[in-house]
């Protein structure tokens, strides 16, 4: 039993979605069902990260077809860390959504197609495989795509039309260059593209290969010219949905281009220095972005787009420290970028609005919960000693060591805007007196709900952020783990010599 | 469309075009076929059928909710997919065989399985929106 570990995440999703659809009419269940599933998921993923920290990368044949010509599925302390926090993710938006989702949209479906969106995410993490790769994204984008459309308002559905336009282009792009590469090499497994494509001769065809893929990965990852979809669609569905969009979704985009630059292509100068004007550019732009935004879920929105530069960044210059500093954030970054979205449907369902002119008086109403979401607020700035500035640290002094002052820089104007973007939106949420606002009719207000609805909006949020300041303040360990994760990545032997199982 | 030809041939149709189905179905592991094409020949027979003698008539004939087909089908590919996990401890989707053939079926092994949960899953479908669509028009 202990070989087929790779799988279970896997397979436990995949079976939590087919239990959940054979309960489509009966809601209560359906919430129960998907907690607990998601409890018994966080453990699975718990055991397969701890087996892997032990043993080391390990992987299985799917169907028992040798690789590299069946598809593989790969545990590196990389993937089995992102499916852990997926299931930490997927725990607290399931708890949250059951507690802030009408049931109308439960009515339809929300929990099976949200567990296949798990199942999608995981599924692109372990694969070793750049077609199976392909169908794990196409996966997240039908779950997405329903999920953004769930409830069928107006908005939605113009925000959903924007992704989706986008996305399909981007999986088009990826699937041409999947199919470029096969050409190049006959072979899809990454283990065997590691070795393969370093051999072929035509050194241009794989550079023009290289950055189809990173224009693939780049829209799904929403980098500095191919971002437009992302604010036009994040705000408008429900928090529920929108946190497990801007913790996960852009996150796979960035998994899947630091695996494949390290493990199948080689950065050689252009391309380097492509990521590197990616990462300034994407930093400034999505900083200014939400400089001059007015609502809570519009600034996050453009807040993901910001701080995946900073990742961008990392992978650009490509060292062990840069690598780990570029890990280190991706781990932050899902945490933080979940709650955040919570934190702005709780703020949103307390006051009635998302609108930062009409928000106010929230710290003199309810100081403990201003309080709580402090801790994601300002990790995210990366205040010592909370969980965005370890990361940084790593990549400043990567950058330092290359000379590169004008990443220097970039980190710094976007940790600096981001500084000036928080502590207006705390000015004017938390400390401004507010107006007061009209009573709407028939909005489920905070303080109308019942205790257990107010349990689940706020526990998800207390979970994540104690995991944030474990990752504050136990970054010593992330730091291990990030470094080591890094040196995986660069000594390639060990990815290639476990899919092969020499 | 209930002219009377098409509804006494419709009626000889229909298991005509079901057994079809799960010949098609059978042969798929080896020559053309499989579980998607035999499960849309399946619908398509209970398609003609809704269109010679009306909607209700089709679904009483049914008895139950096409809809219920998905996630039977998807359980049983899943089935099909762990099986070699939990029995033999051999990689997810492992083809397992039993080794005598059987008559009319062939070789049985978990694939057909997986196939038959396909076949399912693309009945509940296709009927599932062919019978939403000709409901809300």
């Amino acid at each position: 039993m202990m070989q087929q570990i790779v799988m279970y995440p896997l397979l436990f999703q995949l079976f939590l979605s087919i239990a959940l659809i054979f309960l489509w009419k009966k809601i209560s269940w359906q919430k129960a069902v998907s907690i607990i599933g998601s409890f018994i998921n966080l453990g699975l993923s718990i055991w397969l990260f701890a087996h892997v920290w032990e043993n080391g990368t390990k992987s299985i044949q799917a169907g028992n077809w040798e690789a590299p010509f069946g598809i593989s599925f790969v545990a590196d302390a990389f993937a089995a860390s992102l499916v852990l926090l997926t299931a930490i993710a997927g725990l607290a938006v399931s708890m949250f959504s059951a507690g802030s989702l009408r049931s109308a949209r439960l009515k339809f479906g929300f929990y099976p197609v949200f567990h296949f969106l798990l199942l999608g995410l995981c599924g692109a993490f372990l694969t070793g495989d750049v077609f199976n790769l392909y169908v794990w994204f196409e996966i997240i984008i039908i779950c997405s795509f329903v999920l953004l459309t769930l409830g069928g308002e107006r908005s939605q559905l113009e925000g959903a039309i924007k992704y989706f336009t986008l996305n399909f282009l981007a999986s088009v792009i990826f699937l041409t260059a999947i199919a470029v590469l096969y050409g190049l090499t006959g072979s899809l497994s990454m283990a065997d593209l590691a070795t393969k494509v370093a051999e072929i001769e035509n050194r241009t065809l794989v550079q023009v290969n290289a950055l189809l893929f990173l224009v693939g990965f780049g829209i799904k990852s929403a980098i500095f010219p191919l971002y437009f979809w992302l604010p036009a669609s994040y705000h408008t569905p429900p928090p529920a949905v929108s946190a497990i969009f801007g913790g996960l979704l852009t996150k796979v985009g960035i998994y899947a281009l630091i695996r494949m630059f390290t493990l199948v292509f080689e950065i050689d100068p252009f391309i380097q220095n492509v990521l590197l004007g990616i990462a300034f550019l994407t930093l400034f732009s999505g900083a200014i972005g939400a400089l001059v935004q007015n609502n809570v879920m519009k600034i996050f929105s453009y807040l993901v787009i910001c701080h995946i530069g900073y990742m961008i960044a990392g992978l650009g210059m490509m060292t062990e420290v840069a690598l780990a500093g570029a890990v280190f954030y991706l781990f932050h970054d899902i945490l933080v970028k979940t709650n955040l979205f919570m934190v702005s449907g709780v703020i949103n369902r307390i006051k009635g609005t998302g609108d930062l002119k009409k928000l106010g008086d929230l710290y003199a109403d309810r100081p403990l919960m201003s309080f709580l979401f402090a801790i994601p607020l300002f990790s995210l700035v990366g205040i010592p000693p909370l969980s965005g500035f370890w990361p940084k640290i790593s990549l400043i002094s990567a950058a330092w060591d290359l000379n590169n002052y004008w990443i220097i820089a970039a980190i710094l104007l976007g940790s600096f805007l981001t500084l000036i973007i928080i502590v207006k939106l705390w000015s004017e949420v938390f400390w401004k007196t507010g107006q007061k606002l009209p009573e709407q009719q028939n909005f489920p207000y905070f303080n109308k709900l019942r205790n257990y609805k107010k349990t689940q909006l706020i526990v998800p949020i207390v979970f994540l952020s104690l995991i944030t300041l474990y990752i504050g303040f136990g970054a010593e360990s992330i730091q291990n783990l990030s470094v080591r994760i890094s040196e995986e990545l660069l000594n390639k032997q060990i990815y290639i010599d476990a899919v092969f199982n020499k | 469309m209930k002219t009377l030809i098409l509804r006494t041939a419709s009626k000889y149709m229909l298991p005509l075009l079901l057994v079809f189905s799960v010949f098609i179905l059978l042969r798929g592991h080896y020559l053309p076929g499989g579980g998607f094409v035999g499960g849309l020949m399946a619908a398509i027979a209970f398609v003609l059928h809704a269109f010679a003698n009306g909607l209700e008539n089709t679904k009483g004939l049914l008895r139950i909710d096409p809809a219920i087909l998905m996630p039977i089908g998807l359980a049983l590919a899943l089935l099909s997919g762990i099986a070699p996990v939990l029995a033999v401890d051999l990689p997810f989707m492992s083809g397992l065989w039993w080794p005598d053939p059987v008559p009319i079926v062939g070789n049985l092994g978990s694939a057909l399985f997986f196939d038959i949960g396909v076949y399912f899953v693309v009945i509940g479908v296709t009927l599932t929106i062919i019978f939403s669509i000709s409901e809300s028009a």
